[in-house]
């Protein structure tokens, strides 16, 4: 058993940490007031390489592995948890897919890009009437001769109106259900493939939800990824290491509410004391550097396991569940130990606390997540 | 082109206290870092290879602890890196130092530029780099802001207090350099900080230089450091703000006159 980071792990997470704290902390509290999505932010993670850094080198990626990957979302989210999931949605669930399933034509067209950080990728499966229930959705593809032709919509699409790359479910055969569903590489500006509303939202305010309107929208066969009728398995297995991702942003957002509140319990005097040195507040910073530790270690071992070809499936909707829920309640407690400063915007708890709740929704709700591990040890 | 960059590392003085009772630098605990002007002469040096094509290599005296300085310049993209390390050079001032870091920059043989940061944030002489440029016989420039090349002369703009000069040097050469948004330090990137920590880092030792043993570490270093104290802390100025110029000026003149001034 080893619970040491290895020398490249470590170096990684230092270098995430500096890009961060210089280039992404000034500006996070007005991108997120503002509500500005910032595409120049998401290149520079892109020039640095750290999209391409689970895959492998021959795919422009650096080799390294789904750890250093999760390192890297958790500093990024530490800092902005928006840019935190624009991350993640790029390397898990738009490259990935096509890393796993792609063919080498595709691999080398949509796969380089995405790892070289030179084109943004998006993932569409969640529908107005599909979302826990992702096979219930009404996008249809149906081939014709060379092409197939899509005609549905899809929303929530994280990164969605930027991404040049669009990974997306649609049924190829409707009455066969589960599996009758299919996933296409759509790319952004192919006609009949438009965009609609953007998202408003309580927290993750600086990344972009958009609705993705397919009309007649004619994709080359070629962009099937995988068979015909794979789509629910690719769409599973995708959101499997996405949940990873997201584990990797709920520790870092949690990171960032336990050090500011460690930071304001010692500095904040009342009664003549630091409020620190009441146990109701120490405690309290006890009960969250705990959970937090958990949710990293549980984090880590599904990103490990990733790594190392062992089954992830359980391992990372506990570490999903576990760290979402544990970020919920860190940066809630948080803003109880900052008081009514804790209430107030000038502070960076609140922003915390509403970044932390989507981490409890996306990418299957706790529910779904418990569905998952039960369904896993009732086999 | 051959480009050699010189870098130390410092503790990180933006985190060092000052132990009042003897005066001197607390460095317990305290971050080491690259020397903030040398990341700068990096910069540069990577701009310079990117622009001519060639190589950069990242020398550095000092103990075995200063590799982490060189890997982070490798991880920043610079193509080899060397620590010059030895109990020999221990106690090394300036004139030693300098002594020793040229030496090595001949043994690597046909260095087309020789870059510094303008001066080290722990010493704060600026005296290395033209020391160096001095042992080896070759030009230099100090306070660069931008270096451009043709053929083998280097065009450089040399920050003064008035503005800036431009100078003509012929290759091989010393250049330091300034912080400035031209240079502003890239990020390393994930392939660099991969490279880097597989990176071997090669120590040369007094024995791998052709170095006479009496100009090195304490016994080369004629300079004693007989006292180091903290300034006095310069009192604030006064600012007079009123609504016109005129008034403000006025009141300025009459103060000046006051003091005898004017
Ligand atoms: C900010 C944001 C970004 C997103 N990004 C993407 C994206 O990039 N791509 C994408 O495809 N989707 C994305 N989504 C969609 C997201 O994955 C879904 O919102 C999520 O899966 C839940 O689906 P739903 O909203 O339809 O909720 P519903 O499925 O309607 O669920 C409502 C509630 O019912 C519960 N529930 C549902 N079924 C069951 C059951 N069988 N047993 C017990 N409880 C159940 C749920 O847990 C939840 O509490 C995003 C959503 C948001 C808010
Ligand atoms: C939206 C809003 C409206 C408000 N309206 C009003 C108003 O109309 N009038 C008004 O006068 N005030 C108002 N307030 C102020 C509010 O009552 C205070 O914020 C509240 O009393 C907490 O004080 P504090 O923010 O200074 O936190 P602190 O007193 O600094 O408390 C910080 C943390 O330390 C804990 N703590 C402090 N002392 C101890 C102790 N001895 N033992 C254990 N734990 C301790 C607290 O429980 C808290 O978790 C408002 C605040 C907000 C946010």
């Amino acid at each position: 058993m080893n619970f040491v980071m290895t020398p490249e792990q470590e170096s990684i997470r230092k270098m995430v940490r500096e890009f961060a704290e210089k280039s992404l902390a000034p500006t996070a509290a007005e991108r997120d007031e503002k509500e500005l999505f910032s595409r120049e932010i998401m290149d520079q993670i892109g020039e640095l390489g750290i999209f391409g850094l689970p895959y492998p080198e021959e795919y422009g990626g650096a080799g390294s592995d789904f750890v250093s990957y999760a390192i890297a979302v958790e500093e990024i989210s530490r800092v902005c948890a928006s840019t935190g999931i624009g991350l993640s949605v790029h390397v898990s669930l738009c490259a990935w897919p096509i890393f796993k399933y792609g063919t080498e034509e595709q691999k080398q067209k949509y796969l380089r890009p995405l790892a070289e950080g030179t084109q943004l990728g998006a993932f569409g499966l969640t529908e107005p009437n599909a979302g826990t229930d992702a096979a219930a959705g009404s996008t249809i593809a149906v081939k014709d001769g060379d092409s197939y032709v899509i005609n549905g919509s899809k929303v929530f699409n994280t990164n969605g109106g930027e991404a040049e790359i669009e990974v997306i479910f649609a049924a190829t055969d409707k009455a066969a259900g589960l599996k009758g569903l299919s996933a296409f590489i759509v790319e952004k500006g192919t006609p009949g493939f438009t965009y609609g509303k953007k998202e408003i939202k309580m927290g993750i305010r600086a990344s972009v939800q958009r609705e993705l309107i397919f009309e007649n929208c004619r994709v080359p066969a070629a962009n099937l990824l995988g068979k015909e009728g794979e789509g629910f398995k690719i769409a599973m297995t995708t959101l499997d290491g996405g949940r990873i991702g997201v584990a990797a942003q709920a520790v870092g957002i949690a990171q960032a509410a336990l050090d500011a509140a460690v930071k304001y319990s010692k500095e904040r005097v009342q009664f003549g004391k630091p409020i620190a040195a009441n146990q109701a507040i120490s405690f309290m910073l006890a009960d969250m550097a705990t959970k937090l530790d958990a949710a990293r270690l549980l984090t880590y071992r599904a990103a490990y396991n990733k790594s190392n070809h062992l089954s992830y499936s359980k391992e990372a909707a506990m570490a999903k569940m576990f760290a979402s829920d544990a970020a919920m309640s860190i940066t809630t407690d948080a803003v109880q130990i900052f008081g009514g400063y804790g209430y107030s915007r000038e502070y960076p708890v609140e922003r915390l606390m509403r970044d932390a709740k989507i981490t409890q929704i996306y990418e299957g709700t706790n529910q779904a997540m418990r569905m998952v591990v039960s369904g896993s040890i009732l086999r | 082109m051959e480009i050699v960059v010189c870098v130390k590392q410092v503790p990180d003085t933006t985190e060092v206290k000052i132990d009042p009772a003897t005066n001197t630098l607390i460095r317990q605990g305290v971050p080491s870092i690259v020397n903030p002007f040398d990341k700068n002469a990096l910069e540069a040096a990577l701009q310079l290879k990117e622009a001519y094509g060639g190589k950069v290599t990242v020398l550095s005296m000092g103990p075995p602890q200063a590799k982490d300085a060189l890997k982070e310049c490798l991880a920043m993209g610079a193509d080899a890196a060397i620590l010059i390390s030895d109990r020999a050079f221990g106690g090394s001032d300036t004139l030693a130092t300098s002594y020793t870091l040229a030496s090595a920059i001949r043994k690597l043989g046909n260095c087309d530029i020789i870059l510094f940061g303008k001066q080290a944030i722990d010493g704060d002489t600026a005296q290395v780099g033209p020391e160096t440029a001095e042992h080896l016989g070759v030009a230099q420039v100090t306070y660069a802001s931008r270096i451009e090349v043709s053929g083998d002369v280097a065009r450089i703009e040399r920050e003064s207090e008035e503005g800036y000069e431009i100078i003509e040097v012929k290759l091989p050469a010393v250049v330091t350099v300034i912080k400035t948004l031209n240079y502003e330090p890239r990020y390393p990137s994930v392939k660099g900080t991969m490279k880097a920590n597989r990176a071997e880092i090669p120590v040369w030792t007094a024995a791998d230089l052709t170095v006479e043993e009496g100009r090195l570490g304490l016994k080369g270093s004629p300079t004693q450091v007989r006292n180091i104290f903290t300034p006095p802390r310069r009192v604030q100025g006064v600012i007079i703000a009123r609504d016109t110029a005129r008034e403000a000026v006025a009141e300025l003149l009459q103060k000046l006159t006051e003091a005898k001034i004017v």
